[in-house]
């Protein structure tokens, strides 16, 4: 779950991380009593998760109060990046004399967090990683013991951070890393970290990830959810036991198992179509379950076909049975529907289905062809038609 | 025996809940010793035939325990972990999901220092056919044979061991090494096993999109591999910054892409299978050029 600007900064803040003084504002009348009471030039910046803000027109510095109104009025409302802004925050414009970037997140392969740090700050880190791996430090804190003071110096002075700012950034370092603990993330960044013309270092912008399995202990930070439009569908899965992700091709996909769905995906592409989402009921679904699976799946209008492919282990072929006819004796599907039924009651499962308006195939690879094929039918034809009744 | 289970294989159940109990009967129809559980405040009791303990280590004590199999739900699944791997159990098999990456990686830490080695979470678990299943997946499907077998997935391994079985292409050790971001035993790990146990003629490696596990496997393998290999990748066709299901599997920015893996397959001469159904003819095909 990630936060926004403003929210990640706060929980910065109460680490004691230094941040510019900011307010957040709906209105560009908010926006410029923000100004105000701030009392200098200011940033108004979209709160929006996507990156690129500032290149987009989502960040704006102004002067005075009655600019930093005009602004927050050109930029709430804005679509950045499909998102619609309705948040700006509104910060004191920092006197920047250099950027530096500090981050930390999970190595895979060490299984250990990774603190990154590095002066040049500002850009993209995959980009510095890319081009100029030797400008970023590196170090890998054991998760018992936390970023310790020697480790922290000595990315200080790996990283080449100039003498002046060294023990507040290393500092700050203990701190994020402190954040990172505390707050079960999974990525806590601060790029820009600006260190000022007067010497001192404060977080320019942040960025905090937090892992979706610790929520039930991140009470605090999981009330900050918000669902966008495109998430509903996700999110409505997510509370009914599933897991579906939207796509952008036409065959539907239901099946168990985040690897067995995976490679229905794959299967469909290689017969040369496009699944539309990926939708893993989980192990041991029973019917509502399916059949609520089915409703997400077929309410979205691209779908021209579905494509169910179950290998029962935990999950039962006959309960899969159930919660299909429980959808298809309502109102006959928009679309054809195809399935593959194998594994535990999977006989049991396809004499329940018979009669029923759907195509059932032996194989993976032969249901995604039949799949493929009836998508690519409803493309031409009245979906509608394609139903036998 | 073949990899890590066994006959001399004895089992310990911590969480016996619901799912806990009917996969430990199911495991001991398939022949596995299941020789306690545990269940604080319980201890000196049975249940369903099974003896109860309040700690690991009174069950390891009294029992001989040297797996342990566990279904804690996710907020106490780590320190489950932890308490077996302080009891000196050689083999911990975590199934529950949704465990919080920074608990693994603590568990991580403490794994780096024992001898135990723990399979998921969030997998499957192992089995080693006609002998010894831990576990939550249908044996039916599994038949004794010469094929290493490591997977990231699970439906899919079921999925993949049928085919092979009903190839008449047997297994060794299958082995569900689980789909989150940080496991007890990632790929490499598990093919390193398999590569040097000899009663496995060919591996079989299932991998998903997410991490470069299956590249330092390739790596491995390229360097030191003893015996033919096939491997398929599921999430080709995956977007990036889609999180499919499992939370390992994600490609983020240019890393843990499919093609990156297939890459590092190929290059060491390890076919790379297109579709599950795929897989039988490719192990075939191994095994006579070898």
């Amino acid at each position: 779950m990630k936060l926004h600007e403003y929210q990640a900064k706060q929980v910065l803040s109460r680490a004691g991380i230094p941040i510019p003084d900011g307010r957040l504002a709906t209105s560009p009348e908010e926006a410029e009593s923000a100004a105000k009471a701030i009392g200098a030039a200011v940033a108004v910046k979209a709160q929006v998760q996507v990156g690129g803000r500032g290149k987009a027109g989502g960040i704006k510095v102004t002067k005075t109060p009655a600019e930093a109104r005009e602004a927050a009025k050109a930029i709430l409302g804005m679509d950045l990046k499909g998102l619609r802004v309705d948040k700006v925050y509104v910060e004191r414009a920092a006197n920047v004399a250099a950027e530096l970037y500090l981050g930390i997140t999970l190595d895979r392969d060490r299984r250990r967090p990774v603190v990154m740090l590095s002066t040049v700050g500002g850009m993209d880190i995959e980009e510095v990683a890319a081009s100029t791996p030797e400008r970023i430090a590196r170090g890998w804190p054991s998760p018992l013991l936390g970023l310790l003071p020697f480790a922290a110096r000595a990315l200080a002075f790996e990283a080449r951070v100039p003498e002046p700012q060294r023990d507040a950034v290393v500092d700050i370092a203990q701190r994020l890393f402190a954040v990172y603990r505390s707050t079960d993330a999974m990525l806590v960044e601060i790029n820009p970290l600006f260190v000022q013309k007067d010497g001192s270092v404060l977080a320019g912008d942040a960025k905090l990830d937090i892992d979706d399995n610790a929520l039930f202990r991140q009470k605090e930070l999981a009330a900050l959810k918000e669902v966008s439009k495109d998430e509903e569908a996700e999110e409505k899965a997510r509370a009914l036991g599933f897991s579906y992700v939207q796509l952008d091709g036409d065959v539907g996909i239901i099946g168990n198992g985040a690897g067995l769905v995976m490679g229905t995906l794959d299967a469909v592409r290689n017969a040369g179509g496009r699944a539309a989402n990926f939708l893993d009921v989980g192990g041991g679904a029973k019917e509502a379950v399916v059949k609520a699976a089915l409703e997400i799946v077929l309410a979205n209008q691209r779908v021209k076909s579905v494509l169910i492919n179950i290998f029962g282990g935990i999950t039962r072929g006959d309960e899969v049975a159930k919660g299909i006819l429980a959808v298809t004796a309502q109102h006959p599907p928009r679309v054809p529907l195809v399935i593959r039924l194998s594994g535990t009651e999977a006989a049991a499962g396809r004499k329940l289905l018979e009669g029923a308006p759907l195509v059932s195939k032996e194989t993976m690879d032969d249901a995604a062809r039949e799949a493929v094929r009836l998508a690519a039918e409803g493309r031409v034809k009245a979906p509608a038609t394609r139903v036998k009744r | 025996m073949s990899v890590l289970l066994g006959r001399d294989t004895r089992v310990l159940i911590q969480g016996l809940g619901r799912e806990g109990s009917f996969h430990a009967a199911r495991m001991k129809d398939y022949g596995t010793a299941v020789v306690g559980a545990t269940k604080p405040g319980k201890g000196g009791t049975t249940q369903d035939g099974i003896p109860l303990f309040d700690t690991v280590a009174q069950a390891v004590a009294a029992t001989g325990a040297n797996a342990s199999l566990i279904f804690v739900p996710a907020p106490g699944a780590a320190d489950a972990m932890l308490e077996a791997i302080d009891a000196g159990v050689e083999l911990v098999v975590t199934i529950t999901e949704g465990i919080p990456v920074q608990d693994m990686l603590k568990v991580a830490a403490v794994l780096e220092t024992s001898a135990t080695t723990l399979i998921g979470p969030n997998c499957p678990g192992a089995i080693t056919p006609g002998e010894c299943k831990i576990g939550i997946m249908p044996a039916e499907n599994f038949r004794p044979g010469g094929i290493g077998f490591v997977s990231r997935s699970g439906t899919l391994t079921y999925e993949i061991a049928d085919l092979l079985s009903q190839a008449g292409l047997g297994q060794s050790t299958c082995i569900g090494i689980g789909g989150d971001p940080v496991i007890g035993l990632p790929t490499p790990d598990a093919v390193r096993l398999l590569n040097e146990d000899p009663a496995t003629e060919a591996i079989v490696i299932v991998g998903e999109i997410g991490g470069s596990a299956e590249e330092h496997a390739a790596e491995y393998l390229r360097a030191q591999g003893k015996k033919p290999a096939v491997a398929f990748i599921a999430g080709r066709s995956a977007p990036p910054g889609k999180r499919m299901g499992h939370a390992g599997a994600i490609v983020s920015g240019n890393q843990g892409t499919a093609q990156s893996k297939v890459k590092a397959f190929e290059e060491a001469g390890i076919p790379v299978a297109s579709a599950p159904s795929q897989i039988p003819r490719l192990v075939r095909e191994a095994l006579a050029r070898r």
